[in-house]
C-alpha cells in the first residue's frame, strides 16, 4: 500500500494545546443572566438564524449587551415558529468566552503563538503589507477569500474592495464549496440561478424527488414541507447512499453509489422516453436540444443503469413511472449530487427530467437547489465570485464592465480580468504566485479538501490576514487577525433558499475592539489611501448602491427596499424598479415563481419564460463519467462526507455551543455491518481511514443505513479530526466545486486510541 | 389561566427526525432554563435512523403521583401533571421507577424530581409550548383536534395505552395511521416487534455481493 502523501514539512496540527487554551474552542452553556428566570429582556429583536440557507425567522432576547435567549417567530411565513436545534441554541455564540476582542499578531515568543495588537496598528500593518506585495509582485499577487454567510451588503463590498480598491483578479468565496455546481447548472439550463419556486409550492405537489440532500439534518424545516405534501397523497422519492431520516419513510429509496448520479437520471430519462412519459408540447415550445440528449441516453437501459448506479432495476423503473406519470412534481437537490468532479452534469441530468416532464414554472410544480449557507443565494450574485460583477454580471463581458466601472467612477480597463477559484488560489499560493491573502468568513483549513495541502499553501504566504470573530483553525495560520462581527452585531440583508431577500437586524454591539466587517474593509481602504468608494456610513447606504449596481442585471434588486422587505416578509428577486412600456410592473413582493408561461425577463424580453434570447430552456447532453478516484485494491472503500444536524460548516461557531457539541461530540465513521464484519470492526472501535492524501482515526458507528461499499464521516472538525485530510481536490471542470462526496480509502481497525483522544475535548 | 382546553399535544413518532430541537427548546423554558425535560434517543441506531422523544404524557391517573409517598406530585384541574413540589419531594425515586413511559428524572443536584409541566408558564400566557413550536418535522404538534385533522388526514389520535395489566389514558395524544384498527396501543406487545425501517440491501442492484 502506498503511504499517505502528507506534506512532510507541515505537521498535522490539532495538538497545539497552548493555542487551544487561549482561543478554544470551548463549550458555552447557558448560565448566570441566561438562566435567571427573573430577568426581563430589554428588547426582543426580530431577525433570522445565522446558520443555514433557510433563514428561519427568530427573535433574540437581549439584556444589556447579551443575548439571553430566543423566541420562535410565528409571524415569519417560511418557518412559522419552527427551528432546528442550531437555531434554538445559536444565541450561545454571543458573549462567548472565546470571542476575539482585539486584533492579534503572530508572535512566536507567545505561548499561544499570538499577541494582542492595537486595532489601528493592525490596520496599518495590513495595509503596508498589501502595498508592499502589490508593488513588488503586481496587483494579482494579493488575493481575497470571502464567504456566503456574510450579508449581501458585505459580499458586494468585498467584490468592490478586491476589484476596485485592490485591483486584483483573485477574489473568490466559500460558495465554491457549496453552490457553484447548482449555479452553473441552472445558468446552463435556465439562464438564471435561483430556486425556481417558493417552498409553498412543495405543499401542493404530487411527487417530491430529493436527490443528494439530507434534508432532515441540513435543512430541517423543509422536512415539514415535504411531509405535508405527503399528507395530501404526494409520493416521496429519495436518492442517497444512506437511509437518512427523510429516506426512512420515503415511498421509494434509491441507494445510489456515490458519484453515479448522472447515470441514474439518464436511466430515468430513457425510461420516460421509452414509455412516452413526456410533455411534447412543452419540449417543442419552450426548450431546445432534446433530440441530442435523447440520443445520448438511449444506451442507458435499466439493466446498465442498475449495474452502474448500484440501485435495483425495479426501483429505477418505479422511479421513472412515479416521476413520468405525475400530474405535478417538485425536484430538489443539494450537495450530495453537486460535490463531484462532474457535479454540473449531475445537476443538469436532474434538470433534464424536469424539463422533459414540462412541470416547471407553475404553482405546485417546479425545481430548486437547497442553498447551504445563510446567504448562499445572495452571496453568489453580487461580485465576490472570481468571474463576477454585481447583479449577476460577468467580469469578462465588456458591456457589464462598462456599466459597473461607470457606477464606480473608474475606467472599464482599470477593472481586473476574471481570476481563479478558491482552490486554485491555494495552488497559486503554494506555487509562490500569490504572496498575500485576506480571508473573511472562510475556514479553508477545515473546509477545503486535501487540507494538508491547504496548510502547506498558507504556510508559504508572505502575509496572511483574516477577519474573524473566533480564532478559527485557519486564523491560527494568519500573521494578523482582525476582530470582525457576528451576524447579530450588524444589520443588512440576505437572500434565502427561495430567492427571498430578508432583513438581518442588529441585536447587540460588537465587543472590545471588534467592529462590523464592512467598517474594517473601509478602514483598510482608507489606510491604503484609496478610500474613494469606501465611505459608506451604514449597510443601508451600501444596499442603495447595490440596487443601482444590480439594475438591469439578471439578479435585479433595483426595486427592493428595506421597507418593502419588512412589510412583505421578504422580497423575491428579480424585482426591477422599472419595466419596459407595456410590461406590468413587478409587484412589491418581487417575483415569487420563475418561468411562468407569459413572464417577462430582461434576456428573453418577452420571447419566452427562460433567460435566453429565444426564451427557451436548454436540455444539456450529460454523458456519464465516473468519479476522479475510484476504489482499487489498495483503497477499496468509497468515502463520502457530509453534515450532522447539530453542527454547521467548519464548526467555528457550533463547536463552541455546548448543547450542540453534546448532541454529536466528535466525528465517527459510519459503516455497514457487512463491511464491519469483514474488517473485524465493532461498534465503537477506533478505526483508521487512509487515503492517498492523509490519515484519520475516529470511532466506528456500525449501522445498516449505509451502502456496504461506502463509509461516511461528517466534516465539521479540524486538525486531526478533520476528514478533509483524506478528501480529494479533484474539481468539476465547469463549476470548480471539489469532489467532497467520493474518494477511495482504506479502512482498518486502529491499534489503539489516537493521541488526541486523551488530550483534547471533543470539539477541539 | 389554565391551559386552553381546545388545544392539545399530539406526538407522531413516524415524523421524528432525531434533531433534538425539542430537547434544546425545552431547556429554554423560563421555569427550568438550562435543563431539558425531554429525552430523545434512537430506537435501534444499528438498524434504523428512527428516533423518539420521551415526553410526559400527562396521565389521567398518574402512576408517578400514585406511588409518591410524600404526595409531592400534583395534577391540575385541567389535567397537567406537574413537577414534584420542592418542599415535599424526598427524592426517593419511586416515580422514576414506576412511570411506565420512563419520563420523570431525578435531579440529584437539586434533590428534586423534575418533569415536563406542559409549558404551563407559556400556555398560561397564550404562547405555544416551546417544543411543539420548534419541531421542524412537527412530530410534536400543538393545536386543536380540528387543526390536526386537517393537517394529518391520514392519521387519528389515540390516548389509551396498555402496559401489561395496566391501562393508562393520557392528556397527550399519539397519532397513528387511520387505517390501524387499534383503539389502545399495547406498549408491552410492541416491545417484541422488530424495529421499524427499511433494509437498504433490498433497494440495491447486487445485494448479495460482498462489499468493495
Amino acid at each position: 500500500m502506498k503511504s499517505p502523501e502528507v506534506a512532510a514539512d507541515v505537521p498535522v496540527p490539532g495538538l497545539d494545546l497552548d493555542a487551544i487554551r487561549e482561543f478554544g474552542p470551548f463549550r458555552a452553556y447557558a448560565q448566570d443572566v441566561r438562566v435567571d428566570s427573573g430577568v426581563i429582556p430589554d428588547k426582543q429583536v426580530k431577525t433570522h438564524c445565522c446558520f443555514c440557507g433557510q433563514q428561519c425567522g427568530i427573535e433574540l432576547k437581549v439584556k444589556g449587551n447579551t443575548i439571553i435567549g430566543i423566541e420562535p417567530r410565528y409571524d415569519f411565513p417560511f418557518n412559522r415558529g419552527m427551528l432546528c436545534p442550531k437555531g434554538v441554541k445559536r444565541y450561545l455564540q454571543q458573549a462567548h468566552p472565546d470571542r476575539l476582542l482585539s486584533a492579534y499578531a503572530k508572535d512566536s515568543n507567545a505561548p499561544s503563538g499570538f499577541r494582542r495588537l492595537p486595532y489601528e496598528e493592525a490596520i496599518r500593518r495590513v495595509a503596508d503589507e498589501i502595498q508592499r506585495i502589490q508593488t513588488a509582485h503586481g496587483p494579482n499577487a494579493f488575493a481575497v477569500l470571502s464567504g456566503a454567510s456574510l450579508t449581501t451588503e458585505k459580499t458586494y463590498l468585498m467584490g468592490k474592495f478586491a476589484h476596485m480598491c485592490l485591483r486584483t483578479s483573485n477574489i473568490d468565496y466559500n460558495g465554491r464549496l457549496c453552490m457553484v455546481s447548482a449555479g452553473a447548472g441552472n445558468k446552463k439550463a435556465f439562464g438564471v440561478d435561483r430556486a425556481a419556486n417558493p417552498w409553498s409550492d412543495i405543499l401542493e405537489t404530487d411527487v417530491v424527488l430529493v436527490a443528494g440532500a439530507n434534508v432532515a439534518e441540513c435543512a430541517p424545516i423543509t422536512t415539514n414541507y415535504i411531509w405535508q405534501a405527503r399528507e395530501r397523497g404526494a409520493k416521496v422519492i429519495v436518492v442517497d447512499p444512506r437511509i437518512t431520516p427523510l429516506a426512512r419513510t420515503a415511498d421509494l429509496f434509491l441507494p445510489v453509489k456515490p458519484g453515479r448520479d448522472t447515470a441514474l437520471f439518464n436511466g430515468i430519462l430513457q425510461l420516460m422516453i421509452e414509455n412516452d412519459w413526456l410533455d411534447h408540447d412543452f419540449i417543442a415550445r419552450h426548450t431546445v436540444g432534446f433530440e441530442a440528449l435523447a440520443r445520448e441516453v438511449r444506451a442507458w437501459t435499466p439493466q446498465r443503469t442498475a449495474e452502474v448506479t448500484g440501485v435495483a432495476e425495479r426501483s429505477i423503473r418505479r422511479a421513472a413511472e412515479l416521476w413520468g406519470t405525475a400530474k405535478s412534481s417538485f425536484l430538489m437537490h443539494a450537495r450530495g449530487i453537486e460535490h463531484h468532479s462532474h457535479g454540473v452534469h449531475n445537476v443538469l441530468s436532474t434538470i433534464n427530467i424536469v424539463l422533459a416532464s414540462g412541470r416547471i414554472g407553475r404553482r405546485g410544480s417546479g425545481y430548486a437547489t437547497i442553498t447551504g449557507q445563510a446567504n448562499g443565494q445572495g452571496g453568489r450574485e453580487h461580485g465576490q465570485k472570481c468571474d463576477q460583477l454585481p447583479g449577476g454580471r460577468e467580469l469578462a463581458n465588456p458591456e457589464h464592465r462598462a456599466y459597473i466601472a461607470g457606477l464606480w467612477n473608474m475606467e472599464p480597463d482599470e477593472l481586473p480580468q476574471p481570476g481563479v477559484d478558491a482552490y486554485e488560489i491555494m495552488r497559486k499560493a503554494h506555487a509562490g504566485e500569490i504572496r498575500g491573502l485576506l480571508s473573511i468568513c472562510f475556514n479553508p483549513v477545515v473546509s477545503l479538501p486535501d487540507n494538508n495541502f491547504v496548510r502547506a499553501a498558507l504556510e508559504k504566504l508572505e502575509f496572511f490576514v483574516t477577519i474573524d470573530f473566533f480564532m478559527s483553525e485557519t486564523s491560527r495560520y494568519a500573521d494578523v487577525v482582525l476582530p470582525g462581527s457576528l451576524q447579530e452585531e450588524d444589520e443588512g440583508t440576505v437572500t434565502q433558499v427561495e430567492g427571498r431577500i430578508i432583513r438581518i437586524n442588529k441585536a447587540v454591539e460588537c465587543p472590545g475592539d471588534a467592529r462590523e466587517d464592512w467598517r474594517i474593509i473601509q478602514d483598510l481602504a482608507r489606510a491604503l489611501g484609496r478610500e474613494r468608494g469606501f465611505t459608506f456610513q451604514s449597510p443601508g447606504e451600501i444596499f442603495e448602491e447595490l440596487r443601482v449596481a444590480s439594475k438591469g442585471g439578471i439578479c435585479d434588486y433595483s426595486g427592493v427596499t428595506y421597507e418593502n422587505i419588512e412589510k412583505h416578509d421578504g422580497v423575491f428577486w428579480p424585482c426591477p424598479s422599472e419595466t419596459p412600456a407595456g410590461i406590468p410592473a413587478t409587484s412589491a413582493q418581487g417575483t415569487l415563481r420563475l418561468f411562468e408561461p407569459d413572464s417577462w425577463n430582461p434576456i428573453a424580453r418577452g420571447a419566452g419564460p427562460f433567460y435566453f434570447p429565444d426564451g427557451k430552456a436548454r436540455f444539456n447532453v450529460t454523458p456519464y463519467v465516473g468519479p476522479a478516484e475510484d476504489v482499487d485494491a489498495d483503497y477499496p472503500v468509497i468515502l463520502t462526507t457530509g453534515r450532522v444536524v447539530s453542527q454547521f460548516l467548519s464548526g467555528n461557531q457550533t463547536r463552541r455551543i455546548g448543547p450542540l457539541v453534546d448532541h454529536y461530540p466528535e466525528p465517527r465513521v459510519e459503516l455497514h455491518p457487512k463491511l464491519a464484519a469483514r474488517l473485524g470492526i465493532a461498534h465503537g472501535d477506533w478505526t483508521t481511514l487512509r487515503s492517498r492524501r492523509g490519515t484519520l482515526t475516529v470511532r466506528a458507528s456500525v449501522v445498516s443505513t449505509i451502502r456496504p461499499d461506502t463509509v461516511f464521516v461528517p466534516y465539521h472538525w479540524g486538525g486531526r479530526k478533520s476528514v478533509n485530510q483524506l478528501t480529494i481536490s479533484a474539481q468539476d471542470a465547469i463549476s470548480k466545486i471539489p469532489e467532497f462526496k467520493v474518494c477511495a480509502v482504506n479502512v482498518v481497525k486502529a491499534d489503539g486510541p489516537p493521541e488526541y483522544a486523551t488530550q483534547l475535548e471533543p470539539q477541539q | 389561566m389554565p391551559v386552553p382546553e381546545t388545544r392539545e399535544f399530539f406526538l407522531d413518532a413516524s415524523r421524528c427526525i432525531g434533531c433534538q430541537s425539542c430537547v434544546q427548546a425545552c431547556a429554554e423554558c423560563d421555569t427550568h432554563k438550562g435543563q431539558s425535560m425531554i429525552q430523545l434517543d434512537y430506537v435501534d441506531r444499528s438498524r434504523s435512523t428512527q428516533t423518539l422523544p420521551v415526553i410526559c404524557m400527562h396521565c389521567d391517573s398518574p402512576t408517578c403521583a400514585e406511588v409518591c409517598p410524600a404526595d409531592a406530585i400534583k395534577r391540575t384541574e385541567d389535567g397537567v401533571v406537574q413537577t414534584a413540589r420542592k418542599p415535599r419531594c424526598i427524592a426517593c425515586n419511586n416515580c422514576v421507577l414506576a412511570c411506565p413511559f420512563g419520563v420523570p428524572k431525578m435531579n440529584t443536584r437539586m434533590n428534586l424530581m423534575m418533569k415536563c409541566d406542559m409549558c404551563y408558564d407559556r400556555t398560561s400566557v397564550g404562547l405555544k409550548p416551546m417544543r411543539a413550536s420548534v419541531c421542524p418535522s412537527q412530530a410534536l404538534a400543538f393545536g386543536t383536534r380540528e387543526e390536526i385533522a386537517a393537517l394529518r388526514p391520514g392519521a387519528r389520535p389515540v390516548n389509551t395505552f396498555q402496559f401489561g395489566a395496566q391501562t393508562i389514558r393520557t392528556k397527550v395524544n399519539v397519532l397513528v395511521p387511520k387505517a390501524a384498527a387499534n383503539e389502545i396501543i399495547d406498549v408491552t406487545a410492541a416491545m417484541y416487534e422488530p424495529p421499524l425501517g427499511r433494509d437498504l440491501l433490498d433497494d440495491m442492484s447486487e445485494p448479495g455481493r460482498s462489499p468493495a
